[in-house]
């Protein structure tokens, strides 16, 4: 078996060979969980205990059921209304929680690079769920599962990805991802939503969103954030959807069959079209969310049968 | 005090831009005689006898925060390190800024430090940018400099009196320029490596912003400045024009901006976090060639304690800063074995330029100078083990590290403060 991490911090230091790896036991999980019978024992015994420093349900949700679905004691904490607030430090934190003796250990920060800080004071297998502007790997894993069930493949395909790509760590692990895949990859979006030098990692960069789509396979859209509309980074939400809202016209310039994608949760009618996000011929985005407890039921299921092979040292 | 005669070094004169073999004799306190060729004496096995080290900018953390630094410690740190001088910062808690607090200072760097400490102070009240210093009182109670350290002021009005009534005393004004807004909330340098991170981060064009501020502020009040660290090709020709229209002004640089670049911070190592943030290689490699031309005057440490827990925090969250009392001169070292600086050019930058510009009796290797010496060993391989450094804060970007050269003795008024000389 070709997984040899120990965490699942970012796509950046996962190897072509496993994602691979990683997606095609995620393929087996998708047919278990259309199954009446929905259980599996691979993390039996286990505990997984789920801390999210920021909001999330869907996300939260989905780690909950694939931790559930594969016999593991899920434990949530709500770390927004706990010790954090007392004062006490990350590192404390997770101290604390590893002396519990947990497993895997499922992390969302709202800081770039909090949960890899994490993951060196814990001895359990860290995932992560989010970090500030950073990663979201089972993200980018999900969409790219989504994209090689629709597709048949997962490389030499033309992904635009469009939208607030600054302030997104989803835009940072797909870019990543898809680019180890060996994708052609398109930005789209106001300048003053692109990371600086962007232009360095390998991809294109578009500011008309026409020019952009012209012949993909797949269209990604971005959540444009309530409090990036204020004026600073652009102008006002009319403006933007004008632009950059994904609507049948704009989206009449990618290829007939190009899928489109939206990591949740949406807002209709700022950077996508109600009734284009339920068109079922177009929209996968519901698939991306059975995707994405197959995902995480993969990636927990490998970092626990990475963290069997290795001795446990044992802490005093 | 017995007369000392030290033969068989290698003498650099940063003045002259020379290193020579020789001898010298120390007496009472003072350089006596300095001779070519050999002398009876204590043979130093051709190592390198250079003025001590005049550092702009120590953070020594009294009054305020002791559990970080004090005189006793950063004083045993600059010993080991080559550090004659110290010249710290007023950004203490409370800030530098009456000359009451100044006497504190003044007192326990007496009673404490082995090495000479001279004091800058605050150049507005609390360091809040509203009201001046007694700049008058202060700089009678030894106050060298007047700086806000990083607290940028905003208001011109405020700055441009400042810089008037300093100049009427003669006193030179030390200042961070950026561009404040821009670079608020910023923990690295925008471009690849801050997109990839996912990191808040700045341009380096807020820095000049900022000194074409302080410049135009400079050419209209006539006042004495010294911009603390540069650390980025595009300041360097607003300093240029600055030096060539003939205003009194210099620059330094931080050791860490001549040493490390943006992309040595890796997994979010806070330890390589400082202020400004580092940059990239091309600016690096400018600000070396900076230095080797003399655009730049100075190169400090920059030294700034912090305790483990501010910096055992997610990168944006952690404290800036690192300590360098003792790393400062194995890492200029580095510059001289990459051959790109003399030892005589770093010593101009290291020692002669921080004492000229401050009006310090020090930096010079000649007759009747007072005895401010260091010997080392330029090649002397060692890992850097932090846990070793004598600061209290342990907070360095060099752990763990390759570094070459080690002092071997510190003398300070011709008294041997470190090593066994």
């Amino acid at each position: 078996m070709s997984f040899r991490a120990k965490h699942l911090l970012g796509i950046e230091h996962l190897g072509p060979d496993e994602i691979t790896t990683l997606l095609d036991l995620a393929d087996d999980y998708v047919r278990l969980n259309r199954q009446q019978i929905k259980h599996g024992d691979a993390l039996a015994g286990l505990t997984q205990i789920n801390m999210f420093f920021e909001n999330s349900t869907r996300t939260q949700a989905s780690f909950e059921l694939a931790g559930k679905r594969l016999g593991a004691d899920v434990m949530n904490m709500a770390m927004q209304a706990s010790s954090i607030k007392k004062g006490e430090t990350l590192i404390d934190t997770a101290m604390t929680l590893n002396a519990m003796h947990p497993d895997l250990l499922v992390v969302r920060h709202p800081h770039s690079g909090a949960v890899n800080l994490l993951a060196e004071k814990v001895n359990c297998a860290v995932l992560n769920a989010g970090d500030g502007k950073h990663e979201h790997p089972t993200q980018a894993l999900l969409d790219a599962l989504t994209i090689r069930r629709e597709k048949g493949r997962l490389h030499r395909l033309n992904i635009a990805i469009c939208g607030d790509i600054a302030h997104s760590r989803v835009a940072r692990s797909n870019i990543l991802l898809l680019g180890k895949m060996e994708n052609r990859i398109r930005l789209i979006g106001p300048p003053t939503l692109m990371p600086s030098q962007i232009d360095q990692f390998g991809v294109e960069v578009y500011e008309d969103m026409r020019e952009g789509l012209q012949d993909v396979d797949v269209v990604m859209m971005l959540r444009l954030q309530k409090e990036r509309m204020d004026g600073g980074f652009i102008p006002s939400e009319r403006e933007y959807y004008h632009r950059y809202g994904l609507d049948a016209e704009k989206l009449g310039f990618a290829k007939d069959d190009a899928i489109v994608m939206h990591p949740g949760p949406m807002n209709r009618g700022v950077e996508i079209d109600g009734t284009l996000a339920d068109d079922i011929n177009r929209s996968v985005i519901q698939e991306q969310v059975e995707m994405g407890v197959a995902v995480r039921m993969a990636a927990m299921d490998l970092l626990a049968r990475n963290q069997r092979a290795t001795p446990q040292e044992v802490m005093v | 005090m017995t007369p000392k005669i030290l033969t068989n070094l290698r003498l650099i004169d940063p003045e002259a831009g020379t290193e020579t073999e020789g001898w010298l004799r120390i007496e009472a306190g003072r350089i006596a005689e300095i001779g070519e060729g050999h002398r009876d004496g204590t043979d130093c096995g051709s190592k390198v006898l250079a003025p001590g080290i005049v550092d702009i900018g120590v953070k020594i953390c009294e009054p305020g925060e002791r559990h970080k630094e004090s005189f006793r410690t950063a004083g045993a740190a600059a010993a080991a390190g080559g550090v004659t001088t110290m010249v710290t910062r007023p950004d203490t808690l409370p800030a530098i800024d009456s000359p009451e607090t100044l006497e504190f200072v003044n007192r326990r760097a007496q009673e404490a430090a082995p090495v000479n400490v001279v004091a800058m102070a605050a150049l507005t009240k609390g360091r809040d940018g509203r009201e001046m210093v007694e700049i008058g009182f202060l700089k009678d109670a030894g106050a060298v400099a007047f700086t806000d350290c990083d607290h940028v002021t905003t208001n011109n009005k405020v700055l441009s009196r400042c810089l008037t009534y300093a100049r009427s005393l003669g006193a030179l004004v030390m200042a961070h320029p950026q561009e404040p807004v821009m670079s608020s909330g910023a923990a690295v340098t925008s471009g690849k490596f801050a997109s990839l991170r996912g990191l808040p981060a700045v341009s380096p064009m807020a820095e000049r912003m900022g000194l074409e501020r302080d410049m135009a502020l400079v050419e209209m009040t006539g006042a004495r400045y010294h911009a603390d660290s540069l650390t980025t090709a595009l300041s360097l020709p607003v300093l240029e024009r600055a030096k060539a229209a003939g205003l009194d002004v210099t620059a330094g640089v931080n050791i860490h901006h001549l040493t490390l670049n943006e992309l040595d911070v890796g997994d979010y190592r806070t330890f390589f976090k400082i202020k400004p943030p580092l940059r990239s290689e091309d600016d690096r490699k400018a600000m070396v060639a900076a230095v080797a031309s003399g655009l730049i005057d100075c190169i400090s440490s920059f030294h700034t304690p912090q305790d483990e827990e501010s910096k055992r925090l997610p990168f944006e969250e952690a404290a800036s800063g690192a300590v360098a009392l003792e790393t400062l001169l194995p890492a200029a070292m580095r510059l001289f074995h990459s051959g790109d600086l003399s030892l005589p050019q770093l010593f101009r930058a290291l020692s002669l330029n921080p004492a000229k510009r401050l009006g310090l009796n020090a930096g010079r290797m000649e007759v009747g100078a007072p005895a401010d010496l260091i010997l080392f060993d330029p090649d002397a391989p060692f890992v850097l083990d932090r846990e070793k450094l004598r600061s209290k804060s342990k907070n360095t970007p060099f752990d763990g590290q390759r570094m070459q050269g080690r002092v071997l003795a510190t003398f300070v008024g011709g008294t041997c403060v470190y090593g066994d000389l």
